[in-house]
């Protein structure tokens, strides 16, 4: 298998459905000549032509609002949105048609688009290139979110969503982008989507956590091993719809859990977690529920890494937790 | 004469405004800025022009390409380059850097992120300067890749129906980031979209500061005596890339070394040393504005970074925040 960064991986889902079906078409601000501020499109303009890695005007709402209706038409349009951060005047679109056509049409138009975006802070680019609004998306029923955190999951969730006939919110976490690296399946590969993945098996503790934040849990749960607390780490991938079964299997074999994301905290994904454990897991939980969040203020530009939950604001609520 | 000062305050400030912005390069290739740094390069005529034709009491609005803006208006160099450095001591307390500049003293409203997002609000300024019957005046600058997003289209709509006093200026330096003009809007005369909102409008090149001056200050005019808004599209040129991160690979030399021959800043010199009246001072003010840069780096490099409490306090008003 080769090696990839999750870059390479997303593209090389990219190249792969575009040679398979020339339903799919790429759209978004400088992703072809240039292939991408990420260079995450590189090469598919030359490989596939301007009419199906097509560059956009600075134009959100146009460029998700065509989408729609290339969707509707029977294309498979993948728009890119530069930034997560930018993704807001593009919000009406996506609240308003995008995940309500299934629904309103009593089900004889899906709206199936993948709508890439990378996601999250680490890169010290202050209030619009580092925020995490996937609860926004989560909110607006309609919509599946995904989120990354492997090369290999990239790929494989990728083509999933695609395939997908809903509209999928792919979210890319910029911080790990060259530094997630991993083996990456050839050709044809898919990760489910609903599926969270255990990347850590554990009596103490469930950890949830997803995208770059993830990498901050691992780190964290190594080292609180080293006091003799073994984590169960979950990696979301989905963060909508949840795989509720792996989580409440989990919560209800080790009693505890600590939800680690770098959104803002407040009605945060963390937060339906937690409810969702207490629904369902209640009479199991041995410790009130933690969040390890980002903080309910914009995303600052340079208290980042304070902002952001990283491992030695993570390890105290496991210990915590665990301990309690 | 008149003409020569301000043609020797004109060098000053664009020379500043240069200067800036290769320090604060070289600073952020040293990793002591961070994010996303946009330069001003190229550009420096527009502002310098624009401020000369408004009040003190006028307001300004651009984009994320906002030093040079906030230092034509006078903001202190320290405080923008602390910004910059994200320091307690920058304009808004380091918290934004550079694409957030801030100025209540000059009524610089700053430094956006969002492309488009602040020509709405800008109309808005306009709006409550004439309903509260004071004669000021607003300026909204933006970049053309911003002609294509609604916001756009809203605020000139709105500003043209109200008659607001505001001036638009498109600062179209031909691409926005790798995408050059012609391959993202249909027409390439970005004036023509004033014709739109039946609103007034005037186009001319960034070459010369003495005509950005004069043009600007006729639309400054008209919107200050209750005539409503203007479109203004200023052709000019970033000679570097979109922002640090971008190597600008899709021009070529040769196009960058042309645009080069209509610096602004070079010719006004060019202009000053020629002339027996003035060729005297340009050493002088190339020295004051050297030492008011090099005091900025120190006022920046010696200021405090911001503490852990503002990540909380400054979300609301008061004692808000957890
Ligand atoms: C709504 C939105 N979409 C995308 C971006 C990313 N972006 C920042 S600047 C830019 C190009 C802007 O070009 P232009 O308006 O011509 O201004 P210039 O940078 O040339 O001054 C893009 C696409 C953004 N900041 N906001």
């Amino acid at each position: 298998m080769p090696e990839m960064n999750m870059v390479q991986a997303i593209n090389d889902a990219l190249r792969f459905e575009m040679q398979q079906d020339d339903r799919v078409v790429v759209l978004g601000e400088d992703v072809g000549k240039v292939g991408g501020v990420f260079r995450v499109t590189a090469g598919l303009f030359d490989e596939f032509g301007a009419d199906r890695v097509i560059d956009t005007p600075l134009s959100e709402g146009g460029i998700i609002g065509t989408a729609v209706g290339m969707a509707l038409y029977g294309l498979r349009p993948i728009p890119e949105i530069q930034f997560s951060d930018f993704i807001f005047p593009a919000y009406d679109q996506i609240v308003s048609e995008v995940a309500k056509y299934r629904y309103r049409s009593g089900g004889e138009f899906p709206c199936n688009m993948v709508i890439r975006t990378p996601v999250g802070g680490g890169i010290r680019g202050g209030h619009y290139h580092s925020q995490s609004p996937e609860a926004q998306f989560i909110h607006v029923a309609g919509l599946k979110v995904v989120c990354p955190s492997t090369a290999a999951d990239a790929k494989g969730l990728l083509l999933a969503s695609i395939r997908d006939p809903d509209p999928v919110l792919f979210f890319e976490p910029k911080r790990v982008y060259r530094a997630a690296k991993g083996e990456v399946p050839e050709g044809d590969y898919t990760v489910e989507l609903g599926k969270a993945n255990v990347i850590r098996e554990g009596k103490s503790l469930t950890v949830i956590s997803y995208g770059a934040m993830l990498y901050e849990a691992m780190d964290a749960a190594e080292k609180a091993a080293e006091h003799g607390i073994e984590c169960e780490v979950i990696d979301l991938r989905t963060l909508w719809p949840l795989d509720i079964d792996t989580i409440i299997a989990s919560v209800k074999k080790t009693g505890r859990v600590v939800i680690v994301h770098e959104a803002p905290r407040s009605c945060g994904l963390g937060g339906e977690l937690v409810s969702l454990i207490n629904e369902k897991a209640f009479l199991h939980l041995e410790a009130p529920p933690r969040r390890v969040t980002g903080f309910d203020t914009p995303f600052p530009y340079t208290l980042e890494m304070e902002y952001l939950p990283l491992s030695h604001r993570i390890l105290p609520a496991l210990t915590e937790t665990a301990n309690y | 004469m008149k003409r020569r000062e301000e043609g020797l305050e004109f060098f000053r400030q664009l020379l500043l405004i240069r200067r800036f912005e290769e320090e604060s390069a070289r600073a952020y290739s040293m990793g002591k800025i961070g994010g996303f740094l946009h330069l001003y390069i190229g550009q420096e005529a527009i502002a310098v022009g624009a401020c000369a034709a408004i009040q003190k009491d006028d307001y300004a609005v651009t984009t994320y390409r906002d030093h040079g803006l906030a230092l034509a208006r006078g903001m202190p160099p320290g405080v923008a380059m602390a910004e910059l450095y994200g320091k307690q001591t920058g304009c808004s307390q380091g918290l934004g850097g550079s694409m957030h500049f801030f100025h209540s003293e000059t009524n610089m409203l700053g430094g956006h992120g969002i492309v488009g997002g602040h020509r709405p609000l800008a109309a808005g300024v306009a709006f409550a300067s004439k309903y509260q019957g004071y004669p000021h005046v607003t300026l909204a600058f933006y970049g053309e890749g911003a002609s294509s997003i609604g916001a756009s289209h809203e605020a000139m709509s709105l500003a043209a129906l109200w008659k607001l006093p505001i001036v638009f200026i498109c600062e179209n330096n031909q691409y926005a980031m790798g995408t050059p003009l012609k391959r993202h809007l249909s027409i390439t005369d970005i004036s023509l979209k004033a014709d739109a909102y039946g609103m007034a409008k005037d186009r001319f090149v960034a070459d010369d500061v003495f005509t950005v001056r004069d043009r600007i200050q006729a639309a400054v005019d008209r919107a200050r005596s209750g005539e409503g808004p203007t479109l203004i599209e200023i052709r000019t040129y970033r000679f570097r890339g979109h922002s640090m991160s971008d190597p600008a690979k899709y021009r070529t030399k040769s196009e960058l070394d042309a645009e080069k021959q209509r610096d602004a800043l070079t010719r006004l010199e060019k202009q000053l040393l020629e002339d027996d009246g003035t060729k005297d001072q340009v050493a002088a003010i190339r020295e004051t504005v050297e030492a008011e840069i090099a005091e900025a780096i120190q006022f920046a490099e010696s200021s405090p970074e911001p503490g852990l409490e503002l990540l909380e306090a400054t979300t609301y008003d008061g004692d808000f925040a957890r």
